[in-house]
């Protein structure tokens, strides 16, 4: 097995494990191939707090995926060498390892470990818990499911498979929802002049307006102002006769104009009638993740100094899009709802910001989209199978000092947006804000497979559901279950209409402020507590 | 007649709103004599228009009375007609804007955050107004204040009731003194050491009279050191004084005596501490006036320490630059933030609240005494001793122990009420916003806390309302010598059994007085992330910025469900026995009711939660074009207009009033004009506001 090659110690015994708030612990530190281990022999007789069961044999004091590992740092300081971990979670802690050689070689089984590339190298591959079974059915949230709920009420919408084997557009699923005047040719017509292929299809529809969301990638419109008879009829064939429809583009006038130059490009008024274009100007890729970066740096902050902070926080950036992002989400919303228009959002590629527009837009407009059922199947429909490129934008999160790639914390901004409607409605939504942390995490690494992969493609080729657990199948064990419901929660048929002024945006602190260990409220945990929250804070590895 | 009814003003003033003419019933309301009435150069205007920066609804037209006590906006349009109320002795500037095409805009500030920009059609009009307003928003002598001529049905016995409703005496009872270690002093029995203490005073008891009198004469004012906290698990106190006349080298033995006398009453302390809540630089150059700090050198085992909070006029200027943000038209997260961190405020009620840690700490961890003072002992002092407190005592974070404190360590120590929150017309640079920053530090705490107060929000927001409304006498005058010579006690009403009266809308749901966590002392983090903006304060009258649904009324309205489920499950049990009694005689045996009597839908109101979009257009990233229809977008035509019953649950303040239309008296207050409730605080009654509903079907 060629994990092992990255293995040349593979335990050390006397390290100790400092986590912030904690006393630190005495174990054995053991690598394998997906985990970092640290388990204490008890010698704690006087910790009285503990069970009796845990009194006596080892403790497992640690148990982490090496891929939720975002960086690894060394120091040495004579004979011992210091280890600090950076995990995607935002939590950081401490190993001192006895034996300069032990810690050097403990460190690159860690760098090497937690940065495989191979998709079936990753541990949901190998995670085989014995209570779940894998079922083959129908994927949650699939468009097939989606067009069975509105069918008898969309009448002009039909289900094409015109991308069975995805060779339309390789990062669409097989099924779409298109206008039913749109024959398949059509389709393929108009997947040409979008960029990957991403041709208009049905986001969601508004039961109570009967009006849509769509979205789709830019159009190639490029320099020579291209045209493209079926995707402007495709559009054509949403609107009404006398309607009027908004085009929603993710970028600044400017951005999309400049876009031209590389062969991209928006949809100009002469040649789509009744459609009106509204620029939104959103962050995306490298800027974004450079903000989430700044962000944590500054929570990260020591000095405790409070024009340190507020002017750290402020420089990051990230409530700015916070505001932005959901300001964008309710510009579609109400033209959904107040104007009774259809909407259609893209950005470039319509696999970032498009998403997180669409989805939370969904959000606002549909109480389905707030329950737990309907939250997962609109991540799944929204992010998951519409080809968000989960593997490439959640490599790395802030703490990494690695050359970024594709990164971008555009999952988590989504998720960050829940949090602030969930912030502002906290009766509106049947799930906690436990569910969204754990998502964060989730994304990031997990021991399930359902954020493997960039696209349903690869998960096909790859045959990610029938060699992987799904997260939701988890979660939706009753037990786990309970821990993700909000007790206050009270099913609300209104739409929710956020507030998107500045003194009423937040810091996410649940999530953001996880870097001092787990501190809620000033509060010490109880031994009972302490256990939940490690139990929570791991819950992605111990089952 | 001065002291006009406020029953008889409502009255008359409803008469006036409601006549058109209004000319001839303004007339018959000048009779009543009332002090502010001629000052009133128009008492109506019609056709004003209410300006409302974060709604996105069309500004209301409507008639701007003036009465003799509130300025009063009541809406043309609506059938419900909305009033605004504002109490005059809320209102904190006025500015008269350069006349425009619609009219001539007059800004009101007021000193509860809410800003009011009204256009009135005439320049004449709004002349008339604005210096009728300057007059009567500055009173010149105490007897014109509100609580003078507020008067509510509550009888005579009654008020004097209220009045007993605390006892200090008991508080400090409570604490365990007097005990073998500390005493009541009768030395400042008629103000005669220092007329800014109050006549009871806790003292050491080794400190005998001349030690007192000598200590008080080498402090600024005669503020000598008192007690204000006696921990009685470990003997470990908390006294406040001034500070030592001390210059570059005087000395006092008997306050070096005092000092000792503190130490010696902790038995088994070996030092106490001496906390200078001011900026170090400030101390020094206290020196150079005669003042100053004391010398580690001159008093036997102190420890001194600098604990720099600045002064009233920083802080003063820091709330006036982050009102200028809570201000801003449109402003960018960037904008906010800037603001916020320019402004300080954050920076300010974290070092109170450091203060009060520190305190705390040497208290509860150390059992070491400290003795609190700045310059003259009432702003910083108060505000620390008080921190320091609820840090400390469990008592304090309750409903009745938030009230002794703010007695115990602001009204009968000599905070200057009337000077900090400027009820009577004078020194500007007197004002500062001392016990804001208290309410805030509590606030914070209570953040971090949540179910360690039995208090709410709502609590601390109406308690600091009313230190400005001048509607109660507690919290009026300079020191309680001042209000011994107003007669308050006799004249006025008091403020805290009103609040308590009214304890179920202040009650925190999540309070667990049993919980580990809230026994004990609180020990709050306080790195900078964990200080909130406070947007439920400094923004409360803009609705649109605040949550939508509150978790706390929920539970309220939760709790309140069940605590009537309970009682009508009890009624019909009893009735059941008895029917069951009654069986029994006759011999008979009936099938037992089954299932429940009557079903309350606990919550289904609540689904109601009212809500609108705001303007998403006018960001700063991109204009809106101009023909888009999103802005001619009518909203009244697309609005569901809510049952008074959905509406009463659905805005949580304004259940906290009584809806006049459905007559559905609520428990919490009578209507504005009934005299007893917050006039300015929620009488915006608004069937149809943005806080109604769009129902999606």
């Amino acid at each position: 097995m060629e994990f092992s090659e990255h293995i040349k110690t593979s335990y050390v015994d006397n390290v100790v494990l400092s986590r912030p708030f904690r006393p630190p612990v005495k174990g054995t530190l053991c690598v394998t191939s997906h985990h970092l281990l640290l388990s204490s022999r008890q010698e704690r007789e006087q910790d009285a707090d503990l069970d009796p069961d845990e009194k006596d044999g080892d403790t497992l004091e640690l148990l982490l995926l090496l891929k939720g590992i975002d960086a690894v740092e060394k120091r040495s300081t004579g004979s011992y060498g210091t280890i600090t971990i950076k995990c995607k979670d935002l939590c950081i802690f401490q190993l001192e390892i006895p034996g300069m050689t032990e810690c050097l070689n403990i460190a690159s089984s860690i760098e090497a470990l937690s940065a495989l590339d191979s998709v079936t190298e990753l541990y949901p591959f190998f995670y085989r818990p014995e209570t779940m079974k894998i079922e083959k059915k129908i994927p949650e949230g699939s468009s097939e499911e989606f067009f069975g709920q509105i069918a008898h009420q969309a009448d002009k919408w039909r289900l094409s498979s015109v991308n069975k084997d995805f060779s339309v557009c390789p990062t669409y699923p097989e099924a779409v929802i298109v206008p039913k005047q749109t024959s398949d040719e059509m389709l393929m017509a108009a997947a040409k002049f979008r960029q990957g292929g991403r041709f208009p299809v049905l986001s969601y529809y508004h039961k109570t307006t009967g009006k849509v969301i769509m979205r789709s990638s830019q159009p190639l419109v490029g320099a020579q102002k291209k045209r493209c008879q079926e995707d402007e009829e495709l559009l054509g064939e949403v609107l009404n006769n006398s309607e009027r429809g908004f085009i929603v583009d993710t970028r600044s006038a400017q951005l999309a104009q400049q876009a031209r130059i590389t062969g991209g490009g928006f949809e100009s008024k002469s040649n789509y009638h009744n459609w009106k274009r509204l620029h939104r100007n959103m962050e995306r890729g490298k800027n974004l993740q450079e903000s989430l970066i700044k962000l944590v740096d500054a929570c990260n902050d020591q000095t405790h100094n409070m024009d340190r902070w507020l002017s750290k926080l402020e420089n990051s950036k990230w409530l700015s899009h916070v505001q932005s992002t959901l300001s964008t989400a309710c510009l579609v919303a109400e033209c959904v709802e107040r104007e009774g228009c259809p909407v259609l959002v893209h950005g470039s590629d319509g696999t970032d910001t498009t998403l997180l527009v669409t989805s939370l837009a969904q959000l606002v407009l549909d109480p389905e989209c707030r329950t737990l059922i309907g939250f997962q199947t609109l991540i799944c429909r929204e992010w998951i199978q519409a080809g968000h490129p989960f593997q490439q934008r959640c490599t790395h999160l802030a703490l990494s000092h690695a050359r970024l790639r594709n990164e971008a914390p555009i999952f988590l901004l989504f998720l960050d947006c829940c949090w602030q409607l969930h912030h502002q409605f906290p009766l509106a939504f049947q799930f906690s804000e436990t569910l969204l942390i754990q998502l964060a995490q989730e994304a990031y690494f997990s021991n399930f497979g359902t954020f493997l992969c960039d696209t349903e493609k690869d998960r096909h080729a790859f045959q990610v559901k029938e060699k992987t657990f799904s997260f939701w199948d988890w979660m939706n064990n009753p037990a786990v279950l309970k821990t993700f419901t909000n007790p206050l929660y009270q099913r609300n048929e209104l739409v929710i209409w956020p507030s998107v002024w500045p003194h009423s945006l937040h810091l996410w602190q649940g999530n953001h402020l996880k870097m001092g260990g787990v501190v809620i409220n000033g509060l010490e945990f109880s031994p009972d507590e302490k256990k939940l929250a490690a139990a929570r804070g791991h819950a992605g590895y111990k089952f | 007649m001065r002291y006009c009814s406020q029953e008889v003003l409502a009255e008359r003033g409803r008469n006036v709103l409601l006549c058109t003419a209004g000319a001839a019933p303004a007339r018959h309301w000048l009779d009543s004599g009332a002090l502010a009435m001629e000052y009133i150069r128009t008492p109506k205007v019609e056709n004003v228009r209410l300006i409302d920066r974060v709604s996105t609804r069309k500004a209301p037209l409507g008639t701007l009375y003036l009465t003799a006590t509130h300025i009063i906006f009541v809406e043309n349009a609506s059938e419900a007609r909305k009033e605004t109320w504002v109490l005059y002795s809320q209102i904190c500037t006025l500015e008269k804007q350069p006349t425009t095409a619609t009219g001539c805009p007059l800004l009101i500030r007021c000193k509860n955050f809410q800003v009011i920009l009204f256009i009135i059609p005439q320049e004449k009009d709004c002349h008339d107004v604005y210096i009728s307003l300057i007059r009567l928003s500055r009173p010149e002598k105490y007897e014109e204040l509100y609580c003078f001529s507020f008067n509510p049905k509550i009888d005579k016995e009654q008020r004097e009731q209220a009045w007993n409703f605390l006892d200090l005496k008991a508080e400090y009872n409570r604490m365990g003194v007097p005990n073998s270690l500390w005493q009541l002093t009768t030395v400042n029995r008629d103000y005669g050491v220092c007329d800014t203490y109050p006549t009871e005073i806790y003292v050491p008891k080794s400190a005998t009279p001349p030690i007192i009198v000598g200590s008080s004469k080498f402090r600024s004012r005669g503020r000598f050191p008192a007690l204000s906290y006696y921990n009685q698990g470990n003997h470990a106190s908390i006294c406040r004084s001034s500070q030592p006349l001390s210059g570059f080298s005087a000395r006092c033995l008997e306050d070096e005596q005092m000092l000792q006398a503190i130490m010696k009453a902790n038995p088994g302390s070996e030092f106490m501490y001496v906390v200078d809540t001011r900026p170090k630089l400030n101390a020094m150059a206290n020196r150079a006036a005669g003042k100053g700090y004391e010398n580690e050198d001159n008093y036997s085992n102190i420890k001194f320490q600098f604990i720099g909070i600045e002064n009233i006029h920083v802080m003063r200027n820091s709330l006036q630059k982050m009102l200028e943000v809570c201000e801003l038209k449109s402003p960018s997260m960037g904008d906010f933030l800037w603001g916020l961190e320019n402004s300080g405020w954050l920076k300010h009620i974290k070092a109170i609240l450091d203060a009060g840690i520190f305190i705390a700490k040497a208290v509860a961890e150390e059992a070491i005494s400290v003795l609190v003072h700045c310059s003259d002992g009432w702003d910083r002092t108060a505000q620390v001793c008080s921190v320091a407190s609820l840090l400390l005592d469990p008592f304090y974070r309750t409903l009745k122990g938030f009230m002794v404190l703010i007695e115990k360590d602001w009204v009968s120590f000599g905070h200057k009420f009337t000077h900090r929150y400027n009820h009577l017309d004078g020194d500007p640079k007197e004002v500062s916003p001392v016990i804001d920053q208290f309410t805030e530090c509590v606030w914070q705490l209570m953040e971090q806390f949540p179910c360690a107060f039995e208090y709410n929000e709502r609590f601390l927001i109406h308690v600091h309302n009313h230190i400005y409304s001048c509607q109660y006498g507690n919290l009026m005058c300079n020191s309680q010598k001042e209000r011994e010579e107003m007669r308050i006690r006799e004249r006025t009403h008091s403020l805290w059994a009103y609040l308590w009266e009214n304890r179920v809308d202040y009650m925190n749901p999540l309070y667990r007085p049993d919980h580990s966590q809230t026994q004990g002392v609180l020990r709050p983090v306080t790195t900078p992330y964990y200080f909130k903006f406070w947007r439920g304060m400094y923004n409360r009258f803009e609705k649109g910025m605040h949550p939508r649904q509150s978790a706390v009324d929920f539970l309220m309205a939760i709790r309140e469900e069940t605590q009537q489920l309970q009682e009508e499950l009890e009624a019909q049990e009893e009735k059941i026995a008895k029917l069951e009694k009654v069986q029994m005689k006759n011999g008979k045996l009936l099938p037992k009711p089954k299932g429940r009597v009557k079903h309350f839908g606990p919550s289904t109101s609540d689904n109601s939660i009212a809500n609108t979009p705001q303007d998403y257009v006018s960001g700063s990233v991109c204009t809106f074009p101009n023909e888009s229809p999103l802005q001619q977008l009518d909203m009244e035509n697309s609005l569901l207009i809510l049952t008074k019953e959905t509406l009463k649950c659905s805005d949580p303040d304004l259940s906290a009033n009584s809806d006049q239309e459905s007559g559905v008296a609520d428990l919490s207050c009578r209507s504005p004009s009934g005299g007893d409730s917050l006039p300015s605080e929620d009488s915006v009654k608004d069937p149809d506001s943005d806080e109604a509903t769009y129902v999606a079907a």
